[in-house]
């Protein structure tokens, strides 16, 4: 029952080869055996959102997910977005914005934000609430979140019009 | 809230996933998008002792329109129906009520062979499917056999399925060009369980409703056609008044549970609200 299996998967674009039970789940495996601290684990039931990776490109709770389905997958982690000091423009709106007090379900609202803008990149105030609306927030009333989430677009919007 | 061990079965074609259940049947647990699953194992409410993973298996997830069905692989992802134009054109209220669930990021997995499978009485999948009067498709070693939903629907997460049974296909009538629709739910936050939720479809019948199927879910037993308040509109102008008598007609049919997030009684009236929001999203402020 506790067979190990080696699972062999890319993670922020590198590849990446874990040793481990079919009940570990991704987010364990990603803090646990790939030291990838970044993604945060509240709930654990898919509820709370701070564990919120994009698998292919696409937000999903890493607490639902078991590292063996990640095989021969693509996973990125808030460790993925800044370009060695330079912090991703979702990252630099939220610092900016104060979208963030307490920081603890940071990593989910910015993954989740960066999967919204990739789609939709002027979005409305109702359309950051329904994209964000999985991610549970504690700390600031989620105000400053909805302030850089409009930031972010902003500024990726005059980034790419340079 | 770490899940039991378990074996992990990871099938790459649906006749392994089907020898699989047929050798393992009870003991183990088919794990598709697993946005139910995963939870119940991460509770340890479930220790099933083996999952068969049957995301590597090919064909399950399409949407394809054939002789007047719409026909959705049950490894469709939500957030796939959700966006899919045939979907949006063929079966509106199933794309409406897709999303009242969960989140996107839990829409990104979640499936609706996975949806129907699990049947918790508060889901949106088993309403809306039992209001668009689906069939569901089922394999086994055994062959092959497609079930209405009605007698697919069990009380309480059971369902018609036999243990070596797998849900391969959705199947949906795509009906009457006059034809209407109402979704209404109410949670305590937009993506949590519903306390109470409506899903309808009406064919129209030149000024007059023609036929009602109008399905309550959400604190009742399994999704419930709500058939004395079908009975009060068809046939009948659509109006406000109307709309008070199959509100009135709906109260008095059901009878949901009472539990720590809202009591029967509540819910009971919420239902009959829902079926007024249903009829005027169907219906216009008449």
């Amino acid at each position: 029952m506790n067979t190990l299996h080696t699972v062999r998967l890319t993670v922020n674009g590198t590849a990446a080869e874990v040793m481990v039970e079919a009940r570990k789940t991704l987010a364990d495996a990603l803090r646990e055996d790939l030291g990838l601290t970044g993604t945060h684990l509240g709930c654990e039931h898919g509820v709370c959102g701070a564990c919120t990776v994009l698998f292919d490109g696409n937000p999903v709770r890493s607490c639902l997910l078991f590292a063996v389905q990640a095989a021969g997958h693509e996973v990125g982690t808030i460790e993925g977005l800044a370009r060695g000091d330079e912090l991703h423009p979702v990252q630099r709106a939220f610092s900016e914005f104060h979208g963030l007090q307490c920081g603890f379900c940071t990593p989910g609202m910015i993954l989740a934000t960066v999967d919204l803008l990739e789609h939709t990149p002027q979005p409305s105030e109702d359309e950051i609430k329904e994209a964000l609306g999985g991610n549970i927030c504690r700390c600031t009333g989620y105000q400053k979140i909805i302030e850089s989430v409009q930031g972010a677009a902003a500024a990726m919007a005059s980034g790419l019009a340079k | 809230m770490k899940p039991p061990s378990f074996a992990y079965e990871a099938p790459e074609a649906l006749d392994d996933a089907l020898a699989l259940l047929d050798r393992h049947g009870d003991d183990a647990k088919v794990l598709a998008g697993g946005q139910s699953l995963v939870p119940l194992l991460n509770f340890r409410l479930a220790r099933p002792a083996r999952l068969i993973d049957i995301n590597g298996v090919p064909g399950l997830a399409s949407i394809s329109e054939r002789d007047g069905t719409i026909s959705i692989g049950a490894m469709t992802r939500q957030r796939t129906i959700e966006t899919s134009p045939l979907v949006a054109s063929r079966a509106p209220l199933l794309a409406a009520a897709t999303r009242w669930i969960g989140h996107p990021p839990i829409r990104t997995r979640g499936t609706i062979g996975g949806s129907l499978a699990h049947n918790d009485p508060s889901g949106e999948y088993p309403a809306v499917l039992l209001a668009l009067d689906a069939q569901v498709r089922i394999r086994s070693q055994r062959g092959e056999r497609v079930l209405g939903i009605d007698a697919f629907l069990g009380e309480w997460l059971s369902t018609a399925l036999g243990p070596d049974e797998l849900v391969i296909a959705v199947e949906i009538p795509i009906g009457s060009k006059h034809a209407t629709y109402g979704f209404a739910e109410v949670a305590k936050r937009h993506g949590d369980f519903a306390l109470a939720g409506v899903a309808a479809r009406f064919t129209l019948d030149g000024s007059h409703i023609g036929d009602a199927r109008i399905v309550a879910f959400g604190g009742v037993a399994r999704a419930t056609r709500l058939t004395a308040a079908e009975d009060a509109i068809r046939g009948r102008v659509p109006n406000e008044t109307l709309f008070g008598e199959a509100n009135r007609a709906a109260t008095a049919a059901i009878d949901p549970i009472s539990d720590l997030h809202a009591t029967g009684e509540y819910r009971r009236h919420l239902t009959g609200v829902l079926v007024v929001r249903a009829l005027r999203q169907a219906f216009g402020e008449a």
